[in-house]
Parts: C-alpha cells; sequence; structure tokens
C-alpha cells in the first residue's frame, strides 16, 4: 500500500532519495483525507528550505492543508502537470502527482523519518 | 463528544457498506462522500444523487390557533398556503435575525410540519415551545419518527415515477402529497437544496432502508449515485441557497441577509416585525452578496474582505463551484460594495486575493 523506496513524515508527506536528490509528495492517505485537490501551491525553484519548513499548500474542495518539507534542501523542480491537473495528486499520490524535487543539504536527516512498516502503523492509529 | 453520544440516522449502516467516508456532523455521524465531491456534484446536475437528510428535524404544529401562532413566530405568511403546499421561511429573534431557517408544510387545516435544521433542532423546539404557550395547539417533536432521503436532479422524476402511483409531473415545486414510495407510505414534496429539480422523501424510520435501496435500484439505470453532505454544500452554494451557521445566524437580520422575499411585513405583527420595518426606513448597512475570486486560492468562512486596505466585512461561505468551475463565495459587505462588479480583496491565508461581486444565484437550472 505505501511503496518501500521511499521514506515518509508524521504530516503525511512521501520523500524518495535517489543520489542526493530527494522527490517530495504527499501520501495516498493524505490524499483521501483531502477528497478532491483542485489547487496545489507550489513552490519556487530555487528556494531552500529547512526540515518541516512549510513548502507550499494543497487544497480541496473542502479544506486546505500545508506541505511540509520533510528535508532539508533546495528546490530545483516542481511538478506543472499540477497547475492544470491538480486532480493528479488524487489518482496517483505516490507517482505521477509527485510535488516537487530538491538537492539535499543534510545527510542523516532521512534517517529520522519513518519506513513505510512504521507509516503503516502512524495512519492505523 | 464520545463515541456513543454520536446520533445514527436509519441509514447509518448503508453508508458504511456503500464505503461512504463518514464524518461527524451536528452531533450526527453522516456520509461526507462516497466516490467524491465533484463526481456526485456533477452526477446532481447532470443525472440525479441520493441524499440521507435523516438528521434534519421535524416538528408537528396541530390545532386551532396553530396559523396564528406560526404567524407569530415566522416571518414568511403562513396564511398564503393551501394544504399540500410549502413555504421557506425563517423563525426570527426580536431582533429581526434568525433562529432558524425552515420550511412549513401545510397538512391540511390547523395541521402543519415543520422542517428544521440538525443542528438546530433541540434550540428551535425549546423556543417553539416557550412562544406557543398560550395558544390552543399541539406541539411535538416527530424527528425521530421520519427517515429523509433527498433525490435530487433531472432525472429525479422519471426515477421516482416508477416507485410510486403519485402524480408527480403535475407536481408543482414546493408542494406535496402523501402516497406510497415501494409500497411504504411517505410523504413526497416537490423540494431540494440543490437547484435542481427533485423530491424530498419523508418516510417512517423503520423503512429507511427499505426506500433507499428501492430509489438506488430503480435509479441505477439513469446514473443514480449516493451522494454526502460535501456535494450538499457544494451544490447548495451554487445555487446561493443560505447555510445556518454559516451566512445566516442570530446576528444576521433577514433584510441582511438578503431575504425580503420571505418577509412579509404586510400579513401583520411577528416578533422581530419592528426591528425589520425600522431598518427597512433607516437603510441597511451591510448586506449578504455573492463574489468570484479570480486567483486559485479558495476564499472560505472567516476570511476578511478588505477594501483600500480596511477590513470592510467577512466571507460566510466559500468553495470551488464544481459545475461552475470556478471559486466562489458569499460575504457580508457594506452596502457601498455590493452592486455586481464591485471589487475588493480577501485575506486568505495571509495574501490578498482579488475578488469581485457577481449577481446570484451563480448557478440556474434549466426550465
Amino acid at each position: 500500500m505505501f511503496p518501500n523506496d521511499r521514506r515518509y513524515t508524521k504530516e503525511h508527506e512521501w520523500v524518495k532519495v535517489v543520489n542526493g536528490a530527494g522527490t517530495v509528495g504527499i501520501t495516498d492517505f493524505a490524499q483521501k483525507e483531502l477528497g478532491d485537490i483542485v489547487y496545489v501551491e507550489l513552490p519556487e525553484i530555487g528556494r531552500t528550505v529547512a526540515s518541516g519548513e512549510v513548502l507550499g499548500t494543497i487544497e480541496s474542495v473542502k479544506a486546505v492543508s500545508e506541505l511540509y518539507a520533510p528535508l532539508s534542501g533546495t528546490i530545483t523542480e516542481v511538478n506543472a502537470l499540477l497547475s492544470d491537473k491538480p486532480e493528479t495528486v488524487n489518482l496517483d499520490a505516490h507517482g505521477a502527482g509527485w510535488v516537487c524535487k530538491m538537492s539535499l543539504a543534510k545527510a542523516g536527516e532521512l534517517d529520522a523519518l519513518m519506513d513505510a512498516a512504521a507509516y503503516v502503523t502512524h495512519v492505523g492509529e | 463528544m464520545t463515541g456513543s453520544d454520536i446520533k445514527k440516522t436509519p441509514l447509518n449502516r448503508a453508508h458504511r457498506e456503500a464505503g461512504a467516508r463518514m464524518v461527524a456532523f451536528s452531533g450526527w455521524d453522516m456520509p461526507v462522500q462516497y466516490t467524491g465531491v465533484i463526481d456526485e456534484h456533477l452526477a446532481v446536475r447532470t443525472r440525479a444523487g441520493l441524499f440521507d437528510v435523516s438528521h434534519m428535524g421535524e416538528v408537528s404544529v396541530v390545532g386551532r390557533e396553530s396559523l396564528d401562532f406560526l404567524q407569530h413566530v415566522t416571518c414568511n405568511d403562513v396564511s398564503r398556503l393551501s394544504p399540500g403546499r410549502i413555504q421557506y421561511s425563517g423563525l426570527t429573534t426580536p431582533e429581526g435575525t434568525f433562529v432558524d431557517d425552515l420550511l412549513v408544510y401545510k397538512q391540511r387545516e390547523d395541521d402543519y410540519l415543520l422542517v428544521i435544521n440538525a443542528g438546530n433542532t433541540p434550540k428551535d423546539v425549546e423556543w417553539l415551545r416557550y412562544h406557543a404557550k398560550g395558544y390552543d395547539l399541539r406541539l411535538e417533536d416527530v424527528s425521530d419518527q421520519w427517515c429523509q432521503i433527498a433525490l435530487q436532479g433531472p432525472r429525479a422524476q422519471t426515477i421516482l415515477e416508477g416507485l410510486t402511483p403519485a402524480g408527480l409531473s403535475s407536481m408543482k415545486y414546493y408542494s406535496f402529497v402523501q402516497d406510497t414510495v415501494s409500497g411504504v407510505p411517505c410523504v413526497v414534496s416537490r423540494t431540494g437544496y440543490t437547484g435542481e429539480d427533485g423530491f424530498e422523501i419523508y418516510g417512517p424510520t423503520a423503512s429507511a432502508e427499505t426506500l433507499w435501496y428501492a430509489i438506488l435500484g430503480a435509479g441505477a439505470p439513469h446514473g443514480l449515485v449516493p451522494a454526502g453532505l460535501a456535494a450538499r454544500d457544494t451544490l447548495r452554494l451554487e445555487a446561493k441557497m443560505a447555510l445556518y451557521g454559516n451566512d445566516i445566524d442570530d446576528t444576521t437580520t433577514v433584510l441582511e441577509a438578503d431575504l425580503a422575499w420571505i418577509m412579509k411585513i404586510e400579513k401583520g405583527d411577528f416578533l422581530g416585525r419592528d426591528a425589520l420595518v425600522r431598518q427597512k426606513a433607516e437603510g441597511l448597512n451591510r448586506t449578504l452578496v455573492g463574489f468570484e475570486t479570480e486567483g486559485r486560492a479558495i476564499a472560505r468562512h472567516g476570511h476578511k474582505a478588505l477594501s483600500d486596505g480596511k477590513e470592510v466585512g467577512t466571507v460566510t461561505s466559500g468553495t470551488f463551484a464544481p459545475f461552475l468551475k470556478k471559486n466562489i463565495g458569499l460575504a457580508y459587505l457594506p452596502i457601498a460594495l455590493t452592486r455586481p462588479g464591485s471589487r475588493f480583496t480577501i485575506d486568505i491565508r495571509g495574501r490578498s486575493e482579488p475578488a469581485v461581486v457577481v449577481p446570484t444565484p451563480f448557478y440556474t437550472r434549466a426550465r
């Protein structure tokens, strides 16, 4: 249900790290909670963020939710598809619905995040 | 609120079996969505949707002085109703503000049914009982005896026709009949909270599942889907129908709320009449208007409206409108800013988003 190739935050973001670069999104659990997503406020490319900082917002018909940086680093790319098709996050939160990519600043931060098994427990609570 | 305090409608199991996402709403465990708010909203606008509205309250008012009493506590003219007709009205305070908005059904002479908001039922019943003292009538909270199911959309009549001998095609909007639906004795009214054609079906609580599944079955070939509270809210807002607690409450007068059409001063005295007559003579300071925002962010209840950097009003309801595909809302604004085309800004999470007043309703169905 939750892929093993990435780590998870308590606020329901995921980050998949390959060669020091992270791809960030929200989990399938989070998109279900939000309902139909109509707007994703993407971070600016080049922005440097600390872990836990607000990256942007994800707005559904009934609620708005803040997106938090799972790790510290610099935004290198954003998913332009989400400007036209924000519902992609609902349809494929772990894949095509990725929100942004970042280069990572601090090694070791990743270890503090949950793996898939721990995240399953977290949302089962 | 503990799990045991929350109330359940007779359709609770049906919603859970359908995989509905449930939410606590006004003390009730209710379905907020099944397949998704946008899907359900569009289904109602193009085919039909089925809503469990059994959480609504019903109060029976029967007796020789029931008309006099209802004329006293509501702002609309109850004497205009003939048996089988319904009117939208307000239960008003002496200040001309809202205790609740409601529907008044006239069953026969001296026999009325009031349909009130779920969250206001205990408050309304207490208010009604207090003001009924001295009137020759019997007042009864019959909410527990009824389930209520709303079938809404252009295909509603076609779907319901197969289940009832009642002549639906000759039923006028805001009228009702008593007849069977799937063999169950019901009240069927041509009313709704979506801006579409449709029916609200009141039946005995023991028959709720029978009615629900019968209608879903009859509606399947027509694309009928169950619809939840999220779609109920987006639909009513597109149709510019007020939501108590958001757009109207005991601080907003009937006139400020843009509901002058449900107020009939000439009918005689009623609670709040003096205050409303005075307000009309003096002129309003503010009124409820519809707006659109131009950006992607959605204005929500409580967001502040600004003009020239000053706070001038508040957003009472806001959403992305799934059929119109734009961001819409309602706000109380100063009279000077209420003409369609007037521009203002809304503080949405610290950013000033441009907004413009538009005529309402935002959506009107084709007739």
